[in-house]
């Protein structure tokens, strides 16, 4: 399936593992009614449906950024007749964008810019030489007089990619309508105006709205990459645009893994804290004091200084850079879970401690029934909500804390794609003059968006399953 | 009261032996005393014999936490975890790796962090209390709906991008104040300006949001529907009674920070140059210097344990009825 | 409600209190200091050493050779680069011995045995004031025997309230040099002068038998111990001996290595409880050279003032044919220093380092590669000028080639791109045809550098120009410039050396290298992904191990790299000094020397060896084209590039011509400083009504609030 030998990263595997536990939690949760009735209120808020569609978005970029693969060679060694694979490794995002890969300048240009940001000295045909901004080798280069054509070039292309937008979008809402009416059994008009009907119970509207727009801006802005940098390009030429959607997943991963990975912990000596009471919950509250009692930041830049030195002792066993940068972003996963588990520890012992006094749990306890599984039947269950809550409250802080960490130089590797990374490296183009205000301003752009999404899907989230907040 | 704080103090002991188990692990993991040595001595031309020499000097000779060959208790205490922790309990950090006293740089480092944090505080929980206040005035508005977009909006927004966008426009297109610098005495607060406001906007969406609920909460409750309903005025209500009581779950809020302001923001330090703690904790992890990030740990959680000492305390001081067992 | 209004309105007052209704609002430096000779500079990293025998880096040297004089310098004005005496009241004498000790003629190269370097220095020079030098009453040393009580209060070294000074005088030339040999002291420059000093070893061996047992802390003293070089023949004179002929060694006796030390200060340092407080030697230097230095607190600033017991020295009367019109010697005959103060302030960030040296509040500035484009643009010609708006602020720019290379080393210890089978050869020579070095120049130096062709920078002799000079590995003269060769025929080198298309006939698997370099900072990733398309180039994947800077020279150390970037500045102008790098019996990983490529090829090193000790000369120069040759063939190196240095300066700045070989140049400096408050001011307007608006913005859009507060109380009555 893949165009070349699959290699699993651990952060790939992962991340695979956790959407796997979220899609068959959803499939456990939806046939119980007393869980599915939380989302169904998360699905009818409107502020839930936007930002449930524009992360969806962020995070279908994220796994497709997470598969893979050793690409085959396309011109192996002559007396070889097998296939030969190239030590690089790509993804299937990086493929499918192939085009936005390769396609480097020298250096800085700006925006659907047809020239180079910087002048070059250019030894004319008569042998005088002039201070000219060069032409793009790739960035509006089918364009003869940029001057003149490229509005109306840049206009054509948004046209076609608004065109190809609406149709995308008027198919599947005629899918989407099909589907509902065949559900409710209403009449295929009826169900295609419920969803322009601002009465509807799910906010039909809303989401045909969102989704209009999302396509919009992704078929638009598909069309001019394909022709210009449509964020310019940084120091070395590549496309500010391909270094942004890179980004995603490294922010994705870790604002994900980082709660995937301190879970387990939490639950288990959450739970054991308040159900087994007594030195199990002082050991356990021990534990977590002084792990708290460490500042967040200097344990993080310890870690990172030792990890740093592990690997250059075996540098060996980390043979390529993705695979450095991979173990590299895993490590600061844990070390960040580290930091942030006692947090929801403390929370699940609380809620353990009230649960254990619920009747249910006292009869189910003098039915003898042992306390492994009562735990697993009564008490698990009944704190799920609050693992979730703390798993989206948590994420858009992790994806502020990569940004702040890779600028101190102990965040995710300075090889890696990252919006920390890519402020820190545009923070000495601010001085440039004329400004080179694009990279700083995509990084911040996307991180922006999709922090400001997760903490609105939070609220809703929040609101729907603590059952404190309730409306 | 006494003998509360005492029995605290007495439990914090554990806490800081597993906080300094930790960071021993954390260095020694990294560093072994060879190393230390090594980076002493310079190196060229290093022996084996002076290397044994500089550890018997310092103490580095003994096992790490269990001494097989002595006895009894001196299998414990004749080990470099007993011999250098002990020390850490009394502040002595010791030397870092370029040679200088950490104690004595900690001692003069403080001093700017604290003019930078205080200031930053203070206006930061004016500024937030005022907002959420007249944000809760107008619950259930526009104004409210509104106030909390915004608020979530500063709050996604990266801390990274109010320092340099401040930066930029403050010092670069308005000329309004340095750019960067530090100076004590009263000359030096045109230094403090900028890194203190932008520390205020940064920090203003997420505490506006939370006070806010804090105030939603109070107003929610019994009492102050019973005083609305004998026909008080709705500011009065606010002020008498609901700032009042929402202030003990902020202010004990803030309590646990108060002494982790010693520590000093890391970035917003090095941005501006202030020569406090935080850029010192960022120069040593960029200079891979372990003995001073080995000390700012162990402050840091002995500051963060006294932070949740005053937190206990601050709460029978504003709250009579809590009483502490 | 006005609250939000706060902070910007005690920002306001404060600035209004804050000694801000005089100046610009943004003036970092208390305004006190005004119109006055002082000048303001920065530095970017806290100095490491501060003691001339440890020190050995550019931004140590900017403080301590202002502080420190060795007996020789370099004249500030004449080119080439000429010594002249510093303390010294004349060149050394050199005297030639045979191996009984007997004069012998220079001519007689075989029969020398040893030279003997004869150095009197000047009377009646003294040292700053100090407190190392201090006497009470009865001339007994005040602060030499110090115990805990006489240290409590006792902070910084200010806080000794009583200075003294001294004649200098040959024996703490003599001292100093000791210091040098000292094992505990680790000198940089030990490993080179041990080759050549008399009796080195046996002194630093007698130092060890001495003191190697005693406790840290306690002074060594080094007065009585014999050291055959060294001899002091009166209160003014001393003699260096050195095995064979060194001629190079006149060039150290310039640096700061070589200055005096008074024992005095080195026993005050060691006193019990000095060290606890950070009062070292290392953080408080004590010279006799022009400055002092009164703060030292790297956290923040570091400041420089006039000695007051300076020996005085005029500034030169002579230079280069252009210099009068520069106005180069318009202090020509004054007494030096010019200015009576220096400000260095610490500025890690880039950016608002050059933003105030455009507000005019650093007096000079480098350019950065990022602020390249604001300062600088090239004309038709290609030729430099600076852009309207650095003309408009009437700044001035000078360049010059420096006297470095930036190379990419290759490990010749490594099984795959060491060695000199012919194998490992043709993969070093592709990489060197791949690796774009004209590209890295433009795009991370602005254009600011010459791709090298061979070791030697240009400036220094043995440097060959035109066509005779060009890498034939690598470049093809075509045009009148040399012209990188095609990627083809790097590709055709890779397949002879069996790594068609970057794979490896052998194992069938492609070509993996290792990067190794420290640095993770901004910018880096830029680098690094440069780096790895110029490799990719040839199939090859580089793989860069990116670690600290202790960790690199630590892998440098045992020789466990693979490939490198290292740089080189001269320490003198001689071509010695760049092909010893590349030494065998330099190589790091075997002998702890500076040839980090561990490059060990008999040939060369015979070549070097006689290279080494004659002058400049057709016979030289014969000898280094052979040795380039050489290196050439086996491409040890990508020979990178020689960096230029621009530096950008305000018109109140006076008296700068580069002198990329000596240091102590702080002295030459002048200053118009009401040029510079006028200036200053002019550019510093505070522009302060965005803020006002913005307040008023935010003041009308708390009006719907007031409305809506006034109505619903209203409300309430009805």
């Amino acid at each position: 399936m893949l165009p070349g030998k699959p290699v699993f990263l651990l952060t790939d595997i992962l991340i695979f593992v956790l959407v796997l536990s979220i899609v068959s939690f959803f499939a456990y949760a939806m046939r119980k009614p007393h869980l599915r009735q939380p989302w169904g209120q998360v699905v009818r808020s409107r502020a839930g449906v936007i930002s449930m569609i524009v992360l969806a978005v962020y995070v279908a970029i994220a796994l497709l950024d997470s598969l893979h693969f050793h690409p085959v060679l396309e011109n192996p060694a002559a007396d070889s007749t097998e296939v030969q694979y190239s030590g690089e490794v790509i993804s299937v995002f990086d493929q499918l964008v192939s085009g936005l890969r390769a396609s480097t300048e020298k250096t800085y240009s700006a925006p659907f810019s047809a020239h180079l940001y910087a002048k070059e000295t250019v030894q004319q045909a008569d042998g005088t030489r002039v201070r000219v901004y060069p032409r793009l080798a790739w960035g509006a280069a089918h364009l003869e007089e940029p001057h003149t054509q490229k509005t109306a070039d840049i206009l054509g292309l948004a046209l076609t990619g608004a065109l190809k937008a609406a149709l995308v979008w008027a198919v599947l809402l005629v899918l989407w309508a099909l589907y509902l009416s065949a559900r409710t059994a209403r009449a295929f008009p009826v169900a295609f105006r419920t969803l322009f009907d601002g009465r509807s119970e799910v906010p039909w509207r809303t989401v045909s709205v969102t989704l209009g727009v999302v396509l919009l801006v992704l078929m638009v802005g598909a069309e001019w990459a394909s022709k210009y940098h449509v964020l310019g390009t940084d120091k070395v030429g590549e496309d500010v645009l391909y270094q942004a959607l890179k980004s995603i997943r490294t922010g994705v991963v870790i604002g994900t893994l980082t709660t995937l990975l301190m879970v387990p912990f939490a639950i288990v000596l959450g739970i054991m804290a308040g159900f087994f009471r007594g030195w199990i919950d002082d050991v356990i509250q021990y534990l977590y004091t002084t792990l708290n009692s460490v500042p967040g930041v200097l344990l993080i830049a310890a870690a990172v200084l030792m990890l740093n030195v592990y690997m250059s002792k075996h540098a060996e066993a980390f043979a390529s850079l993705t695979q450095r940068a991979d173990m590299r972003l895993l490590f600061l996963c844990l070390i960040l879970g580290l930091t942030s588990w006692t947090g929801l520890c403390r929370l699940l012992r609380a809620e353990t401690l009230k649960l254990r006094a619920v009747d249910f749990v006292q009869a189910a306890t003098a039915f003898g029934v042992g306390p492994m599984q009562t735990i697993f039947r009564h008490i698990l269950p009944n704190v799920m909500h609050i693992v979730l809550i703390t798993l989206v409250l948590d994420f858009s802080g992790l994806v502020l804390a990569e940004a702040v960490l890779s600028y101190i130089n102990i965040g995710v590797d300075p090889t890696m794609n990252s919006w920390g990374n890519m402020i820190n490296s545009a923070r000495l183009e601010m001085a440039r003059e004329p400004i080179v205000w694009w990279s700083l301003a995509a990084s911040l752009f996307f991180m922006f968006t999709l922090v400001l999404f997760a903490n609105l899907f939070a609220d809703v989230v929040r609101d729907a399953l603590d059952p404190r907040v309730s409306r | 009261m006494i003998a509360y704080i005492v029995r605290r103090a007495l439990y914090a002991i554990p806490i800081l032996i597993g906080v300094n188990i930790i960071t021993f692990l954390l260095f020694f993991v990294v560093n072994t005393p060879d190393d230390m040595a090594r980076m002493f001595l310079g190196q060229k031309h290093v022996t084996e014999v002076q290397i044994e020499d500089w550890k018997t000097e310092r103490g580095y000779h003994n096992p790490l936490f269990y001494n097989a060959d002595a006895e009894g208790l001196d299998s414990f205490k004749e080990t470099i975890f007993y011999t250098k922790s002990l020390r850490l309990f009394v502040f002595d950090f010791g030397r870092s790796d370029s040679g200088r006293d950490i104690s004595f740089d900690i001692s003069q480092r403080m001093w700017p962090s604290l003019a930078i944090a205080v200031p930053q505080l203070l206006i930061g929980l004016l500024v937030a209390i005022t907002f959420a206040l007249l944000i809760a005035f107008f619950r259930a508005t526009y104004i409210d709906y509104w106030a909390v977009v915004i608020c979530v909006v500063l709050m996604s927004i990266s801390s990274l991008f109010y320092i340099i966008g401040g930066q930029f426009v403050m010092g670069k297109l308005l000329r309004v104040v340095p750019i960067s610098g530090f100076e004590s005495g009263i000359f030096g607060i045109k230094f403090l300006i900028l890194p203190v406001l932008i520390g205020v906007v940064g920090g203003i969406g997420s505490s506006t949001r939370w006070y806010r609920t804090i105030f939603l909460e109070e107003m929610n409750k019994d009492y102050v529907r019973t005083v609305r309903a004998k026909g008080i005025a709705e500011q009065t209500v606010l002020f008498r009674h609901v700032l009042r009581n929402a202030l003990i779950p902020i202010l004990t809020g803030v309590v646990v920070i108060l002494p982790l302001l010693f520590m000093g923001s890391l970035i917003t330090e090095s941005f501006f140059g202030i020569p406090g703690l935080g850029s010192y904790t960022i120069d040593a992890i960029n200079r891979q210097d372990f003995a001073i990030v080995r000390s700012m740990v162990f402050l840091g959680a002995v500051l963060y344990i006294i932070g949740l000492l005053l937190t206990d305390i601050s709460y029978t001081v504003v709250d009579p009825r809590v009483r502490l067992g | 409600m006005n609250d939000r209004v706060i902070p910007w309105f005690v920002a306001i007052i404060a600035c209004l209190l804050g000694a801000c209704s005089e100046g610009a609002w943004n003036n970092p430096y208390p305004n006190g200091e005004k119109a006055s000779n002082v000048i303001y500079s920065s530095f970017s990293e806290r100095p490491k050493h501060l003691d001339p025998v440890r020190s050995y880096s550019s931004n140590e040297y900017q403080f301590i050779a202002q502080i420190y004089e060795p007996p020789l310098q370099y004249h500030y004005l004449a080119r080439p680069y000429k010594l002249i005496p510093l303390t010294a009241s004349q060149l050394p004498q050199v005297r030639y011995l045979d191996a009984a000790g007997r004069p012998v003629p220079r001519e007689r190269h075989e029969a020398i045995a040893f030279s003997e370097y004869i150095v009197s220095i000047q009377p009646g020079i003294r040292y700053q004031p100090h407190p190392a030098l201090a006497r009470d009453a009865q001339g007994n040393a005040r602060y030499l025997h110090l115990d805990a009580e006489d240290l409590k209060g006792i902070h910084v070294l200010g806080d000794f309230t009583t200075t003294g000074s001294r004649e200098l005088t040959a024996a703490d030339y003599v001292y100093q040099i000791k210091r040098i040999a000292s094992p505990y002291l680790h000198s940089p420059i030990a490993g080179v002068m041990r080759e050549y000093i008399v009796g080195f070893d046996a002194f630093r061996e007698q130092v060890s038998a001495l003191y190697g047992d005693s406790p840290k802390g306690v002074w060594q003293d080094l007065r009585g111990i014999d050291f055959a070089g060294l001899s002091v023949d009166d209160r003014y004179t001393y003699r260096i001996r050195i095995h064979g002929e060194y001629p190079q060694l006149v060039y150290w006796l310039a640096m700061p290595f070589f200055a005096p030390m008074p024992w005095e200060a080195e026993k005050f340092y060691s006193q019990p409880g000095m060290e606890e407080r950070n009062i070292t030697l290392n953080w408080y230097p004590v010279g006799t050279g022009p400055f002092m230095l009164t703060e030292n607190n790297p956290n923040l600033r570091m400041v420089m003032e006039k000695n007051p017991n300076f020996h005085g020295e005029q500034y030169p009367v002579y230079g280069e044919p252009q210099d009068l019109e520069n106005g180069l010697l318009d202090d020509a005959g004054k007494a030096l220093p010019l200015v009576h103060k220096a400000v260095y302030s610490l500025e890690k960030e880039n950016i608002p380092y050059w933003n105030k040296f455009l507000q005019g509040y650093y007096d000079a500035s480098g350019v950065s590669s990022d602020s390249f484009d604001q300062a600088i643009q090239f004309g038709s010609q290609g030729d430099i000028q600076l852009t309207e708006l650095m003309q408009a602020k009437d700044i001035q720019l000078e360049t010059s080639v420096r006297t470095s290379i930036l190379y990419m080393g290759f490990n010749m210890q490594d099984p795959v791109v060491g060695g000199f089978s012919e194998r490992a050869r043709l993969l070093r020579r592709a990489i060197s045809i791949a690796v774009d070095y004209e590209e890295y120049i433009s795009i991370f130096a602005n254009g600011r550098g010459i791709a090298a062709q061979g070791p030697v920078p240009p400036g220094i002799f043995g440097n060959i120009e035109g066509e005779a000079g060009i890498n034939p590995y690598v470049y093809d003269w075509l045009d009148g410039e040399p012209k990188r060769k095609d990627l083809g025929e790097a590709r055709q080198l890779m397949a002879e050396a069996g790594y068609v298309n970057g794979i490896d006939q052998a194992s069938g698997k492609p070509l993996v290298l290792y990067f190794d370099t420290p640095g993770a900072g901004p910018g880096a990733k830029a680098h690094f992904s440069w780096m790895r398309k110029q490799y990719q180039k040839l199939g090859i994947q580089l793989v860069i191990r990116a670690t600290d800077y202790n960790r690199f020279q630590e892998k440098m150390r045992k020789g466990t790299g693979q490939i490198f970037q290292w740089g080189w500045n001269a320490d003198y102008p001689d071509p010695e000094n760049f092909f010893f790098l590349l030494y065998g019996p330099n190589a790091k990983a075997k002998h702890g020397g500076e040839n980090a490529a561990n490059y060990q090829n008999l040939e060369f090193d015979h070549l070097f060896e006689q290279m080494k000790n004659i002058e400049n000369g057709p016979v030289r120069l014969e000898i280094i084209r052979e040795m380039t040759r050489i290196l050439q063939r086996d491409a040890p190196w990508l020979w990178g590039h020689h960096p230029k240095a621009f530096s950008l300066f305000h018109s109140w700045y006076k008296n700068v011509k580069p002198n990329l070989m000596a240091n102590n140049l702080l002295k030459y400096k002048r200053v118009d400083g009401e040029l510079r408050d006028r200036k200053r001011a002019q550019w510093n307007r505070p522009n302060y009504w965005p803020l006002v608006i913005l307040l008023l913005v935010l003041l009308v859009s708390f009006i719907p609030a007031a409305v809506g507060f006034y109505r619903r109380e209203h409300g309430t009555l009805k």
